[in-house]
Parts: C-alpha cells; sequence; structure tokens
C-alpha cells in the first residue's frame, strides 16, 4: 500500500504509547534504568547464601579514579542511580569519597551494608550527605533466626546502625531482608522493626547464586510459604520488592513494579573489578557481556555485548508455552534456573504451578551437576554459617 | 488535581532522560523514577514552565483536544509523585 494512503489508517495522534512500556523494557534501552555497582568483594561477614560469594578483596579492584570515570560515565548516560554493594562497600578505604563524586556529579546512590561500620560518626557524616538512600540488611527479625544465616553478632550490628542512623537523623533508610523458609513467618515482625525506625521494609528473593547454590535448596520457601508471602505483599503495596517476585504473579493480580527480568535490558551489573554481569544474581562466566576497563568502557558493554544483545531479542516461551500463566510471571527468574540448572527456557525452580518439579526431579535422577561459580572470592578457612541441617527452625508455623 | 489554567512546572532536582517511548523522569529529592510514556508528553511538561497555563502549553505542542484528559491524567500522576508542581 503507498505511504499516503497508509496516513488514513493511522490516527493522527495516538493517545499512548504505541506499545505497553514492559515490551519497549524487553528490547533494551540505551542506556539502563539503574544498576548495581559491587565496590568490593571484601566483607566481614560469611552470609550462606552471599550471592557474589564475598569475603576476600580482589587485588584487581577498581582504583579510586577508576571509579570516578564508572561514575562519570553514567553521568553521560543519565543513569540516575547506582545500587551499590558488595561485598560489605564501607570496607573500601575511599567509600565516601566515591559517594561524594557521584552526588557531585547527579548520580544517586543507594548503598547496601551489614551496618557493621555505621557508627555515630559515620551515621553522622551519612545524614548529611544528598542523594543518598542506605540500605541495611538483616535476615531474620532477632538475632536467633538472622545470625544462622549472616553469623553470630550480625543481628546486633545491623540494629546498632540503625540506632545511629535515627539518633542522627538520617531519615527514612530502607530495611532489606531475602526471604527464606526460616524468615518468612516473621514479616509483620521485619514490617514492625521498619515501622519503629520509620524506615522502609524491602523484601527480596533468594536466589541460588554464589555461595546461595549450596544452601538454596535447604533455605527457598516452600510453595505453601510463597503463597502466604504472595498474598501478604498483595495487602502490602508500599513495602520494597525490587520487583524480584514477578514468578509469585502467576498466584492472581500481579504485584506492584515492571514484572519483567531486566537483566541486560535495563539493569546489569558492573563487579568490583569491572566486569559487567547481566544482572546481581549471575556473577558466573556465561552472563558476563565484558569490562569497563576496554576500550569503549561500560557505554560499548552495554550497547554492544552480543550477550546484552542477544538478551535483547524476543525469548522464548519454551516449555512454558502451554501454560496461561506465562504473560504474569515471564516465565520466572532466569539466574534461578540456571543455577539449579535448569535450561533457560525450563519453568522457574519456584514456578508457583509446580511447572518445573518434572524438571527439578529428572535432574535429580540423571545427577546432573549445577553450574559452579567462576568467581568464588569466600576466605579460606572461615566458615560459612551452617543454618538449617544444624538446628530447627525457631518456631513451626500452624 | 491539575488545574488547566494554572503554570507548572518540573520540580527542582527532577531530571529528564529522552526515550524511544517517552522519558524517564527522576526526582533526586524523593529519590523515586517515573516514566513518561509518549514523546508530546515529555513535550508538554518540558514546556509547562514557559506558559501561562496548562491549556497553552498543549496548544503550543499541538496536543489534539481529545487527548487532553489523558495527559491531564498523566500530569496529575506526576504532580502526585513530586515530578511537577505549580509554579
Amino acid at each position: 500500500m503507498p505511504p499516503e494512503q497508509l496516513v488514513h489508517k493511522i490516527p493522527a495522534q495516538p493517545a499512548a504509547a504505541t506499545r505497553p512500556l514492559v515490551e519497549e523494557f524487553k528490547f533494551g534501552l540505551d542506556a539502563p534504568i539503574c544498576l548495581t555497582w559491587e565496590l568490593t568483594y571484601a566483607c566481614n561477614l560469611s552470609c550462606v547464601h552471599c550471592l557474589s560469594s564475598s569475603g576476600r578483596r580482589d587485588p584487581r579492584e577498581l582504583t579510586t579514579e577508576e571509579c570516578f570515570r564508572v561514575i562519570d560515565e553514567l553521568e553521560r548516560l543519565q543513569v540516575f542511580y547506582v545500587n551499590i554493594g558488595g561485598g560489605e562497600p564501607m570496607l573500601r578505604a575511599d567509600f565516601f569519597e566515591i559517594l561524594e563524586y557521584a552526588a557531585a556529579h547527579n548520580v544517586g546512590v543507594k548503598f547496601s551494608t551489614n551496618g557493621t561500620f555505621i557508627d555515630a560518626a559515620a551515621a553522622r557524616r551519612l545524614a548529611s550527605m544528598d542523594y543518598l538512600d542506605i540500605q541495611i540488611s538483616i535476615d531474620g527479625a532477632d538475632a536467633q533466626v538472622n545470625d544462622l544465616v549472616r553469623g553470630e553478632g550480625s543481628f546486633a550490628a545491623a540494629r546498632a546502625a540503625m540506632d545511629h542512623l535515627a539518633a542522627a537523623d538520617f531519615g527514612p533508610f530502607k530495611i532489606s531482608l531475602v526471604v527464606t523458609r526460616h524468615n518468612v513467618s516473621q514479616l509483620d515482625e521485619f514490617k514492625e522493626i521498619a515501622d519503629s525506625y520509620g524506615a522502609q521494609l524491602r523484601v527480596t528473593r533468594l536466589r541460588p547464586s554464589g555461595r546461595g547454590v549450596d544452601s538454596w535448596a535447604e533455605l527457598h520457601p516452600t510453595q505453601a510459604q510463597q503463597r502466604e508471602l504472595y498474598y501478604w505483599l498483595l495487602d502490602r503495596p508500599t513495602v520494597l520488592t525490587g520487583d524480584s517476585f514477578f514468578h509469585l504473579s502467576a498466584l492472581g493480580d500481579a504485584l506492584p513494579g515492571l514484572n519483567l527480568c531486566g537483566a541486560g535490558r535495563v539493569v546489569c551489573l558492573i563487579d568490583p573489578v569491572g566486569d559487567v554481569y547481566a544482572c546481581p544474581f549471575v556473577i558466573h562466566d556465561e552472563f558476563l557481556a565484558g569490562n569497563i576497563r576496554n576500550e569503549g568502557g561500560f557505554t560499548k558493554v552495554w550497547r554492544e555485548s552480543d550477550l546484552f544483545l542477544s538478551l535483547r531479542e524476543p525469548e522464548s516461551e519454551g516449555a512454558c508455552t502451554s501454560c496461561g500463566s506465562y504473560d504474569a510471571c515471564q516465565g520466572g527468574c532466569m539466574a534461578s534456573k540456571f543455577f539449579v540448572g535448569l535450561e533457560l527456557t525450563d519453568p522457574d525452580p519456584e514456578c508457583v504451578l509446580g511447572n518445573a518439579e518434572p524438571y527439578l526431579a529428572a535432574l535429580a535422577t540423571a545427577g546432573t551437576a549445577v553450574p559452579s561459580s567462576t568467581a568464588d572470592h569466600s576466605r579460606p578457612g572461615v566458615p560459612v554459617p551452617s543454618p538449617v541441617t544444624l538446628r530447627p527452625t525457631r518456631r513451626q508455623r500452624v | 488535581m491539575i488545574d488547566l489554567e494554572a503554570r507548572y512546572q518540573i520540580s527542582p532536582n527532577v531530571s529528564l532522560r529522552p526515550e524511544r517511548f517517552g522519558a524517564l523522569a527522576y526526582s533526586f529529592d524523593t529519590r523515586k523514577l517515573s516514566f513518561l510514556k509518549h514523546p508530546d508528553l515529555v513535550r508538554v511538561v518540558e514546556s509547562l514552565k514557559d506558559h501561562e497555563s496548562v491549556r497553552l502549553a498543549f496548544e503550543a505542542v499541538g496536543v489534539d483536544e481529545a487527548r487532553w484528559p489523558s495527559f491531564l491524567n498523566a500530569l496529575s500522576t506526576l504532580e502526585t509523585s513530586e515530578m511537577i508542581r505549580a509554579a
């Protein structure tokens, strides 16, 4: 049909965007909406589910100057904020310098910490800074449940940090937890802790990534707990989730958020040595897109790497084709599938409709080995807390 | 609610990043992100401060009157999330 005829078929001014936003995002953006930047693999804790297998500093860590160049690039790309983590980012001697440089260059920072190094003085310094969000991690609403996963004394350290931030009038910080089989019954208590500080609660999904490969099977919530979690979240739309539970949307109404795997499309990860991965949960060679130290920097990796371009191709629904819930759950989380040994077109291992069960059973029968970590920074000789098999859950849910 | 006859402006410390579909808006004050889902909406938001009223901004950008209700809704959402405010 000649173009002039086509014109009459198209309203001169479409009332809305021609494609839903989620579809736009699947094709990727010229720059990420936001990204995660792990500043160091050094950590004073050895959490059993650490997704970056942190512990030891990597001697090739980006220098302060290199960190500044990353921030310059993010400013040029108008990446408005980064989620800084680690390891424990406050272990970097130039931590505050990096925060100050980011704020001065219109890159907002949300950083994730175990809180150990937020004493009264650090809290006052943090409270005086702009464009800053702090997220303190706990994985139990009390020391007993938390310390089994994060190590002895870690709950007390996190609570002390919260007290210091409150005393310094930091304002509303965030308290972040990863849902496990052992803390899912404490969600109300977590919320009470957050409310007592005027803090926002953030609840995210446990992935079998990093050291989580070994503990996931025993720690991830049961199907009954997933349902409980779904309704709890549905009733509390102000609780943040980092959009991490879209696989639960197959249970009914979608949870707030984009409900989309953004890996390599709208988010990614920069690790402490400048390696760029598709998301924070896939620190593995299979999902390594490039390194910011190479020519063209981060921008070239984001826009041209084969991996990221392939993640922006229309996806195959694979084994989920015949399931009516695919539009709701999008087949779930790529990282969760990969690290339990499933194909990326298989159902999510925590598929709430149970569609992954036959695949997981087949893997178990075949004795298929799960992908081993290609970047383990655990400290040798430091035992990771051993949560499940040693001690029973604090209380049983009826 | 947006007053069609009043002047608005982008809030301080809010930045827009143009995209195919429209733009990302980020407030460094509230640390919240919003999506502007049409390039015309981006043009309207950017020109709010230059016009006495939202009506004049619509006319300057050339938004059909039939689309005003949906644009007013979008602007109202942006006002609620503190991305724009009365000037």
